[in-house]
């Protein structure tokens, strides 16, 4: 069956100095236009990795990635990422950064004003209109990450790559860009993959919930389904059964399937 | 709104005297800082003098005092703008033919400097190939240079300038590197996305990422050309600080050495404040 992006038998080894070691093996996921797809598991398996493939920043050993049938080789604009630790460049102001995309990705099919106007609708798209002018260094972890959500959403990527995009943040924080990244993608319809570590917030943003085993030759262990309709409230959805049904299963895998062998670990 | 009326008045009454104290009290904060950084080496200073003028008075001592220092070479402080032609010319005139040498030179180790830096920061076979001659290169002495440049240029000013270059390349290149290489892969990873040509590339991320690591690199660089320059000329002759000095020793003329050697200083000190001032105008655009 063809799907809008489809990631089949990928796997990915490097060369250490001890012979090649696995990392990703026999990965298969389909992914519907539109979807917002959560990538969870512990950390080293694989699925900054993983997120690192869709994206064409490390190719795959075996397999391939396909998005509406071309085979992904290369980054390109068409799968934004929006950075762990933003990567806004410190020297450009908000405006400019976002400009910087804006201008690569349409600069040859839209004008000047035309461009212009798309900065600052993306920056409003995410709350930041108020501080255009400001360096990165001047504004909070939240709104740098804000920015960095603009940047991607300014390139109109077909798949939208979240990597551990709230991580660093406070929880508040956490909850308002969660909530703002919901309204966004609901409104536009963009197809999202997000990488996450944090079980509630998979829950509350997801689709699918794509559950991974622990590395080395890591793999895809069970894919779950969050049936709840959206818009979807935080507050509401607290003690609805179906989302604490999903958040169960997720902790269950994690915690008592594929828990971290703490001997392994050290 | 009759509560209002006789209030205003009265706040305001108040209002100029309370700026008026918090400025006075704002202007001696600034007084006492100034003061706490001024102060000492001024204190140290005049101690030093002192010193000096107790080692060296009373006509034994090989090297005069600060006070027959001044008493001899008044002439020279007083018009630095003299110019009886030939070499015998104010001490203005020395230091700008000295500085206008390094700025050539200088010039020329920026371009090189960076652009190797650039070149062995950016490919690590550049880097391989090449670090391990630079890092032999760089601890070569500057007037060791000096007896085969003038026999490949065959005349003074160029072999001084070459002199010059090559002294304050090396800090240049390897800062330039280590910024090039310390840009994060975040950025990289951003021009990858966006898909930037090389161009677009050097000159939106590399470039500014890695200023800051350049002016380091240039401002060692400067310093190293002012230590080099004065040397070089002091061998290679003509009107610059360096040759004055060795002019002075040749006459005898001790006090002339230490006021040259005084405005040799300065001068450093100012050039390497230029350059570190310039850097934190532009590094201060970089900050994350």
């Amino acid at each position: 069956m063809s799907s809008y992006l489809s990631i089949e038998q990928v796997g990915v080894s490097f060369d250490t100095e001890r012979g090649p070691y696995v990392a990703l093996r026999d990965v298969n996921l389909k992914v519907a236009r539109g979807e917002y797809i959560s990538i969870i598991g512990h950390s080293g398996c694989g699925k900054s990795t993983l997120l690192n493939l869709v994206a064409g920043l490390l190719r795959t050993t075996t397999g391939a990635i396909l998005l509406e049938d071309r085979e992904v080789s290369e980054p390109g604009p068409e799968r934004a990422v929006v950075f762990q630790n933003h990567s806004l460049l410190p020297w450009l102001s908000v405006y400019d950064n976002v400009k910087l995309a804006v201008d690569k990705v349409h600069g040859k099919t839209r004008s000047r004003a035309e461009r212009r106007d798309w900065v600052l609708h993306n920056l409003a798209l995410v709350g930041m209109s108020h501080a255009i002018e400001r360096k990165p260094g001047e504004i909070s972890g939240g709104m740098k990450q804000r920015v960095g959500i603009a940047r991607a959403l300014s390139m109109e990527p077909k798949v939208l790559l979240l990597d551990e995009p709230f991580g660093a943040l406070d929880a508040l924080t956490r909850a308002q860009l969660q909530d703002k990244v919901m309204e966004i993608q609901t409104r536009l319809g963009n197809t999202v993959i997000m990488i996450t570590h944090d079980v509630d917030e998979a829950v509350l943003l997801s689709d699918r919930i794509v559950m991974m085993t622990n590395g080395p030759a890591a793999t895809i262990g069970e894919i779950l389904t969050v049936d709840l309709p959206r818009p979807r409230n935080r507050l509401t959805l607290a003690d609805n059964p179906t989302y604490v049904k999903a958040r169960a299963a997720v902790m269950e895998f994690l915690y008592a399937r594929h828990a971290i062998n703490k001997v392994e670990a050290a | 709104m009759t509560v209002q009326t006789e209030q205003m008045p009265k706040s305001l009454a108040g209002l100029p005297g309370r700026l008026l104290s918090l400025d006075r009290a704002a202007v001696l904060r600034w007084l006492r800082r100034r003061l706490a950084a001024i102060v000492p080496p001024l204190v140290m200073l005049v101690l030093l003098l002192g010193l000096w003028e107790l080692l060296c008075r009373g006509g034994h001592a090989p090297l005069p005092p600060p006070s027959q220092v001044i008493h001899d070479t008044w002439d020279l402080i007083s018009d630095p703008f003299f110019d009886n032609g030939g070499t015998d010319k104010g001490l203005f005139w020395q230091i700008a033919a000295s500085l206008t040498r390094v700025a050539q030179g200088f010039l020329i180790s920026a371009v090189v400097g960076i652009s190797l830096g650039v070149l062995i920061g950016q490919s690590s076979l550049a880097f391989r190939g090449l670090d391990p001659i630079f890092q032999v290169l760089r601890t070569v002495p500057p007037l060791a240079w000096l007896p085969l440049s003038l026999a490949a240029f065959q005349a003074a000013t160029p072999s001084a300038i070459f002199v010059i270059a090559i002294t304050s390349v090396w800090p240049i290149i390897l800062n330039t590197a280590v910024g090039i290489r310390n840009i994060p892969q975040d950025y990289r990873n951003v021009a990858r996305v966006l898909r930037l040509s090389g161009p677009e590339f050097f000159f939106k991320i590399m470039l500014p990422a890695s200023v800051p690591f350049m002016f380091t690199g240039l401002r060692i660089g400067i310093g190293l050309s002012w230590l080099a320059i004065v040397a070089a000329e002091m061998l290679i002759g003509g009107v610059g600080i360096g040759f004055f000095i060795w002019d002075a020793w040749n006459s005898s003329l001790i006090s002339e050495i230490i006021v040259a050697l005084i405005a040799v200083g300065i001068v450093g000190y100012i050039l390497d404040r230029l350059i570190g001032a310039l850097g934190d105008l532009v590094a201060g655009n970089v900050k994350s």
